[in-house]
């Protein structure tokens, strides 16, 4: 065949109105664009039908359940269709915003993402700019000791650490001075960051060493070559690359530190003064299982629509102060 | 056309590999480039990065240690003898049999499950991802940009938030309490079909693609006989962090499953906690080893499949 260069896809229309007797007959001439639409269609179908069963649907019936609410017909609330669904507007939403328990637990999850992000990002920041520097030479180990604790599953660390957390099981409690409580009212949330900065940490730390790796390494030797220390190297070149990796990291660490709920519902257990509205998580938890006043799927799902508002709300500030600060 | 399989470096090799690819390629470079003699650091900064890095690792790794040398202890042992050592007598066999007792012999069923769904999510999520994320790089069909928008916003979204509206319409469908209430919402994964995209586009040659439908190939066949391969190290990396966080995930069977015989480990192990109350015993300990292990082993073996999966979701950034 004379044209034998090959066709891309958006050229086959092209070439089959120039030279259409050269076109393969497979190729359907004319009917090109419309045969990829529909087998790329095929192929992405069943991840979009899934994602749009897993995500969309579950937000949309959140949105509209969050504006009814669950009124007890006759028996039980879980005795089998007890309960009908009736139309009550903004009602579950007003409960919501005037429960004083909600925004103490989101006074709660804000400070602890207040300081327990910046210390997260900042140790994985020092570990990744030491590791990429010319300081230490075999990496391996190290990057595998810091990373290790992504491996275990975030309810069973919050487990080891309350263990490591109770006198009469802590081996550290012989080193500590007497009366140490870590589940005392104002140390509970410091305990819980310290499992969270361990957990995370290595995870935040390998996505920036990945983003220091892609940086060209001529570019620090004709630093080196214009006098810079390493130390400049790390605050002037290398910070600045990694702005938007630690700007994702932080927003993803935001989001996730708004649904806190495996650690605080373990901790609960061996702290029972925290209740079971510590975090606003477990509360849309609790009050979707009726362990609440009010209860039932209505106020659960204001509860999860609310969240998601100020997670992105906070996301959304994040970022926009992050830009400001760095055009200036 | 199997001489063109097995040789897809020759029609894709570019002039100069991109991120993704030198990521994938470089994946067992660990070690740093010898500086050049002038840049070296002084021995003393060496010495003092070193016991750091030593000071941080101790940090990351004597809980996991501790476990370790606990699950072998009687539960006083705990606090009276040195918690960094074996006790003097091994005491293993006596908590796993505890352990058995407070599940109910249902431990070793709890770690099965465990597996049962975090495997099951991660073919079908890798499979589903993996030819979405194909479409969207090689393919041209309307609504492509709507698709890749909508599930990069839903990599941002609080995923624990779904749980309860998920919950309620699992419930209404009579599919709570099932193993699929884990299966189905475990295995969509955007950040799954993200990688895949990325990577179908920088190591499909379209070229490729196009010959093979010349010499007659459907789309289909083109897609499980060529692409695949050419989307294998991509595919592991999605099925290890779909499994992880199948493994990992709990609010999602809190929630959903209420039948003791369907929990998953994580969950069994909460629920003997939260009976035995702060009464912890070495039974749990051994427990939370055993119900870690399988994702230690994995970690391990796919090392450089999973590091080179979360660079490449660094470039996103």
């Amino acid at each position: 065949m004379a044209n034998t260069t090959p066709i891309t896809v958006d050229q086959i229309d092209e070439v089959a109105v120039v030279e259409p007797q050269q076109v393969p007959q497979n190729l359907r001439r004319g009917q090109g664009k419309r045969h990829v639409a529909i087998t790329g269609w095929l192929f992405a179908l069943p991840f979009v039908l899934s994602f749009a069963l897993v995500f969309i649907v579950p937000i949309l019936t959140a949105l509209r359940n969050s504006f009814y609410g669950q009124v007890a017909q006759g028996g039980g609330l879980f005795g089998g269709g007890g309960t009908i669904n009736q139309f009550v507007g903004l009602d579950n939403f007003r409960a919501a915003i005037t429960d004083v328990r909600f925004w103490r637990g989101m006074g709660r999850v804000i400070g602890y993402a207040a300081f327990q992000i910046p210390i997260m990002i900042g140790l994985a920041l020092f570990l990744a700019l030491i590791l990429d520097s010319y300081l230490i030479k075999r990496v391996g180990g190290f990057r595998l000791a810091f990373f290790l604790p992504y491996a275990i599953p975030g309810i069973v660390a919050a487990m080891m650490w309350i263990f490591l957390y109770s006198p009469g099981v802590s081996p550290f409690f012989r080193y500590l001075p007497a009366g140490t409580d870590f589940f005392a009212p104002n140390v509970v949330l410091a305990s819980m960051a310290n499992m969270t900065t361990w957990t995370f940490t290595g995870y935040n730390m390998l996505i920036f060493l990945a983003a220091l790796q892609a940086i060209p390494h001529d570019l620090y030797e004709a630093a080196r070559l214009d006098g810079a220390t390493g130390f400049q190297i790390a605050t002037r070149i290398k910070l600045p690359i990694l702005g938007p990796a630690v700007l994702l990291a932080v927003l993803l660490s935001i989001v996730g530190t708004i649904q806190l709920f495996g650690e605080p519902t373990l901790m609960s257990i061996a702290a029972p003064w925290m209740g079971n509205d510590y975090t606003p998580m477990m509360m849309g938890y609790a009050s979707m299982m009726g362990q609440l006043t009010p209860s039932g799927t209505g106020p659960a799902s204001a509860i999860s629509v609310l969240m998601a508002l100020i997670a992105g709300v906070l996301a959304a500030l994040y970022a926009l102060v992050q830009r400001k600060v760095g055009n200036n | 056309m199997t001489t063109l399989v097995s040789t897809p470096a020759e029609l894709s090799a570019p002039a100069r590999p991109n991120f993704v690819q030198r990521l994938f390629q470089n994946r067992d470079n660990d070690d740093q480039v010898p500086p050049p003699r002038s840049f070296e650091p002084t021995m003393t900064a060496k010495v003092i990065t070193r016991i750091v890095l030593i000071g941080i690792a101790i940090y990351f790794l004597v809980p996991v240690f501790w476990m370790i040398i606990s699950a072998t202890k009687t539960d006083p042992q705990l606090a009276s003898t040195f918690g960094f050592w074996f006790g003097p007598e091994n005491h293993l066999a006596d908590n796993w049999n505890e352990l058995m007792s407070w599940s109910r012999g249902n431990f070793p069923r709890w770690v099965l499950n465990s597996l049962l769904y975090s495997t099951s999510a991660a073919l079908l999520g890798t499979l589903i991802s993996t030819m979405c994320g194909y479409a969207i790089a090689k393919y041209d069909f309307p609504g492509k940009k709507v698709v890749l928008g909508v599930v990069m916003a839903g990599m941002l979204l609080p995923s624990a938030l779904l749980t309860i509206p998920l919950y309620a319409l699992f419930l209404q469908v009579g599919l709570a309490n099932t193993i699929w209430a884990m299966i189905i919402p475990s295995m969509v994964s955007p950040f799954g079909m993200f990688l895949g995209s990325v990577y179908a586009q920088t190591s499909v040659p379209t070229e490729l693609i196009e010959a093979a439908r010349i010499d007659g190939a459907s789309e289909a066949r083109i897609f499980f006989t060529m692409v695949l391969r050419l989307l294998a190290p991509a595919m592991v990396t999605i099925f290890l962090f779909i499994f992880v966080a199948t493994w990992n995930n709990f609010m999602l069977p809190l929630m959903m499953l209420s039948d003791p015989s369907l929990h998953p480990v994580t969950l069994g192990l909460y629920g003997i906690m939260s009976i035995r109350g702060i009464a912890i015993r070495p039974a749990i300990i051994l427990g939370s080893l055993l119900g870690v292990l399988p994702l230690i082993i994995m970690f391990l073996a796919l090392q450089k499949y999973w590091r080179a999966g979360l660079a490449a979701g660094a470039v996103k950034g």
